[in-house]
C-alpha cells in the first residue's frame, strides 16, 4: 500500500523517538552514574555523559556485593525453576490431554486456580510452609488420629520433618508449579492431531515413548517460547528469597543483593550515598534477562501471548 | 474431546502426582492456614490458636492505617495502568505504521518487560534523589522543593512513575501481536474508501483494539496489586509516614516484621478476594474472546 503523507512521517518518528527517550532515560542516566567518581554523581548538575569509571566501579560493585558466587546461585535457581516448570507443565498436560480418567477436568481446574493466588498474596503461611514443608502432612495425620495410632502400634513418633529454608530446593521448589505452562502445553497437545496417536499407538509405542520421542521434539517452540519467560521470572525473584534465604553468604541470588545497596542512613551512616556503585550493581543485574529476551525475542513475543501472562 | 487415548494406568498417577504435591503444600494448603489464621489470633502464651470469628476483619478494617494502605493502592494501580497503557498504546500505533527502523524502535520497547522491580526501584530511587538526580534540579529554583523521601504526594508520584515505567513493555507486546493482527484486507479497503493514517487509527485500530484494552486493563490492576513489592522495597520503603505502603507491602511489614500473623492473614484474605475477583472478571473475557473468534 502506498501512501504519501510526509507530515504524518515526521510526526511519527517524533513520537517514536520521545516514547524512546522516555524509556531509556532512566537506565541511561543510572548507565551514567555507574561511570562516575563518588564526588562527580554526588555533585549538583546531573552530568549526562559518561566518565570513565566505569570498569573501577564495576569490579568494586562486584566484590562489594559478592556478585561472583550470587551469579551462579541465581544461575542454578534460574535453571532448576525453568527445567522444573517446563517438566512439570508438559507431563500434566500431557496425562490431561491423552488419558481418559475420572476427574481430569476437576485436576485441570485445581492447577488452573493457583493462578488467582500468587505468591506474594499467600507469603506468611507459604513461609511458614517452608520452615518445614513435610507439615501439612504432619498435621493431616494428627487431625485424623493416624500418628497416635501408628505411635501405639510400632512404638515410632511421627516426626516429618523437611526445613527448605537456606536451601535450592526452597528456593525451587515452590515455584516450579505452574498454572500458564500447564495451559499452554494443553493447548499445543490439543492440536495434535488423533491419527498421530493412533499411528503410535499401532507402532507399538507406549504413552512415554510417544512422549519422549514425538511429542517433545514437536514442542520445541513451546519449550523455547517457556524457557525466555520461566528464565526471566526465576531470575527477578526477590520477595521469596528475601524471606527464605538467611544464609545470604551460601544461598543469596543477585538481585536481592541490590536491597544492601538502597543508600539511606543504615548502609551510608550518614555518610555520602554511594551511587555510582549502586548504579553499577543495578546495571549488573539487570543485563542477563535482558540479554535473554533480546536474543529470543521471537519465542519471547510469542510465549508471552500465548500463556496470556 | 480427543477421540484416541491410552490406557489409564499407574503412569497417569505418576505423571500428575509431581504438580499436584507441590500446589497442594505451597498453593492450597498456605491459602487454607491463611482462612485459619484469619479466623482465629494466637495465645499470648501459647496453647494453640483461639476462634475469634471476624474479629481481626474487623482490626483490621478499623484501621485508619489499613485504609490509607487501600487508597494509595488504588490511586497506584489506576495511575500505573493508565499511564503504562496510554503510552503503550501510542507507540504500538506508530511503530504499526512500520516506517523505517520499525524493527529497531520494537526491541528497544521490549526489554524493559526484563528489569527485575527492585532494579526498577533502585535505578528511580537515584533519578528521584534530591541531591544527585535529575529531579535535583527542581532544587536549584528553591532548595527542599522536591525530596520524595519527605513529602508523601511526591513519594507515591515516584512509585507510580516506576511501576509505570515497568509495564509499559508489557502492554505493548500486547498491542502491537492485536494491531498485526489485524487483517490487511480491512486496511486496505478503508484506505480506499479515503480514511488517512489517523482516521484509520481511530475509527478502524482502536475499535478492533477493544478486547486486549479490557484484557490489559485487568492484567495491569491485577499485577500492580501483586507485583509492587520490589520497587516499593527498593524506592521508598513504604515511607514517608506509610505513604507508600502498598497492600502487599503491608502484609509484608505487619506478618514478618510486627510478626502479627493473624492481621496479616486477614489482610491477604482480602487481597485475595480481590485478585479472585479480578481473575473472574477476565475469565468472562477470555471466555468471550473464544466465542467471538
Amino acid at each position: 500500500m502506498i501512501e504519501r503523507t510526509p507530515i504524518l512521517n515526521i510526526l511519527t518518528h517524533l513520537i517514536l523517538i520521545s516514547g524512546l527517550v522516555i524509556i531509556l532515560i532512566p537506565i541511561w542516566l543510572a548507565f551514567v552514574a555507574a561511570t562516575q567518581t563518588l564526588q562527580a554523581v554526588n555533585s549538583a548538575p546531573v552530568e549526562f555523559w559518561p566518565g570513565d569509571q566505569l570498569w573501577v566501579n564495576l569490579r568494586e560493585a562486584w566484590a562489594l556485593s559478592d556478585f561472583g558466587p550470587k551469579f551462579i546461585n541465581t544461575l542454578i535457581v534460574a535453571t532448576g525453576v525453568v527445567v522444573g516448570k517446563i517438566t512439570l507443565a508438559c507431563i500434566t498436560a500431557f496425562a490431561i490431554v491423552f488419558f481418559n480418567f475420572r476427574g481430569r477436568m476437576v485436576i485441570f481446574w485445581m492447577i488452573f486456580i493457583t493462578l488467582m493466588l500468587p505468591l506474594e498474596v499467600r507469603i506468611v503461611p507459604t513461609y511458614a510452609v517452608a520452615a518445614n514443608a513435610l507439615s501439612p502432612f504432619q498435621t493431616i495425620l494428627d487431625a485424623t488420629g493416624l500418628s497416635g495410632l501408628i505411635a501405639t502400634l510400632s512404638g515410632v513418633e511421627v516426626r516429618l520433618e523437611w526445613n527448605l529454608l537456606n536451601s535450592y530446593t526452597g528456593l525451587i521448589l515452590p515455584l516450579v508449579a505452574t498454572a500458564t505452562g500447564t495451559f499452554l502445553y494443553r493447548q499445543f497437545f490439543l492440536t495434535i492431531p488423533d491419527d498421530l496417536v493412533e499411528a503410535a499407538r499401532m507402532d507399538g509405542a507406549g504413552p512415554l515413548r510417544f512422549l519422549w520421542d514425538v511429542l517433545i521434539p514437536l514442542s520445541r517452540t513451546n519449550i523455547a517460547a517457556l524457557a525466555t519467560i520461566m528464565f526471566v521470572y526465576a531470575w527477578n525473584q526477590y520477595l521469596w528469597p528475601l524471606l527464605i534465604i538467611t544464609d545470604r553468604a551460601n544461598y543469596g541470588m543477585v538481585v536481592v543483593q541490590l536491597s544492601d545497596l538502597v543508600p539511606d542512613q543504615l548502609t551510608t551512616g550518614g555518610g555520602t550515598p554511594t551511587w555510582h556503585l549502586a548504579m553499577a550493581a543495578t546495571l549488573v543485574v539487570m543485563l542477563p534477562p535482558i540479554a535473554v529476551v533480546i536474543l529470543m525475542q521471537r519465542w519471547f513475543v510469542r510465549g508471552l501471548i500465548n500463556t496470556d501472562k | 474431546m480427543r477421540r484416541a487415548h491410552f490406557k489409564t494406568s499407574w503412569i497417569v498417577a505418576a505423571l500428575l502426582a509431581p504438580q499436584l504435591l507441590v500446589i497442594f503444600v505451597f498453593f492450597y494448603w498456605p491459602s487454607a492456614q491463611a482462612l485459619y489464621w484469619a479466623f482465629t489470633l494466637e495465645q499470648p502464651w501459647g496453647g494453640g490458636n483461639t476462634w475469634v470469628g471476624f474479629e481481626n476483619f474487623r482490626n483490621v478494617l478499623s484501621d485508619p492505617y489499613y485504609w490509607s494502605s487501600v487508597r494509595v493502592s488504588v490511586i497506584f494501580a489506576l495511575a500505573t495502568t493508565a499511564l503504562a497503557m496510554g503510552m503503550a498504546l501510542t507507540l504500538a500505533l506508530f511503530v504499526d505504521r512500520q516506517l523505517a527502523g520499525y524493527r529497531a524502535f520494537r526491541v528497544a520497547l521490549i526489554w524493559p518487560y526484563a528489569v527485575a522491580a527492585p532494579a526498577v526501584g533502585l535505578a528511580f530511587q537515584f533519578v528521584f534523589n534530591p541531591g544527585a538526580g535529575i529531579f535535583s534540579y527542581i532544587n536549584t529554583i528553591s532548595p527542599g522543593l522536591w525530596d520524595p523521601s519527605r513529602y508523601p504526594a511526591q513519594a507515591v508520584l515516584a512509585i507510580i512513575i516506576a511501576g509505570a515505567w515497568k509495564q509499559v513493555a508489557y502492554s505493548f507486546v500486547f498491542f502491537l501481536a492485536a494491531l498485526q493482527s489485524i487483517p490487511r484486507s480491512l486496511t486496505e479497503a478503508a484506505a480506499m474508501d479515503g480514511a488517512r493514517p489517523l482516521r484509520r487509527m481511530l475509527d478502524l485500530q482502536l475499535p478492533l483494539l477493544t478486547p486486549t484494552i479490557f484484557f490489559l486493563i485487568v492484567i495491569n490492576i491485577t499485577d500492580s496489586f501483586t507485583d509492587s513489592f520490589g520497587i516499593v522495597d527498593t524506592l521508598t520503603g513504604g515511607g514517608p509516614f506509610r505513604a507508600t505502603d502498598l497492600m502487599v507491602y503491608k502484609i509484608y511489614s505487619d506478618g514478618f516484621r510486627g510478626f502479627d500473623y493473624s492481621g496479616a492473614a486477614a489482610q491477604s484474605i482480602i487481597l485475595m478476594l480481590l485478585v479472585i475477583a479480578l481473575t473472574f472478571v477476565q475469565f468472562r473475557y477470555v471466555e468471550r474472546r473464544v466465542h467471538y473468534s
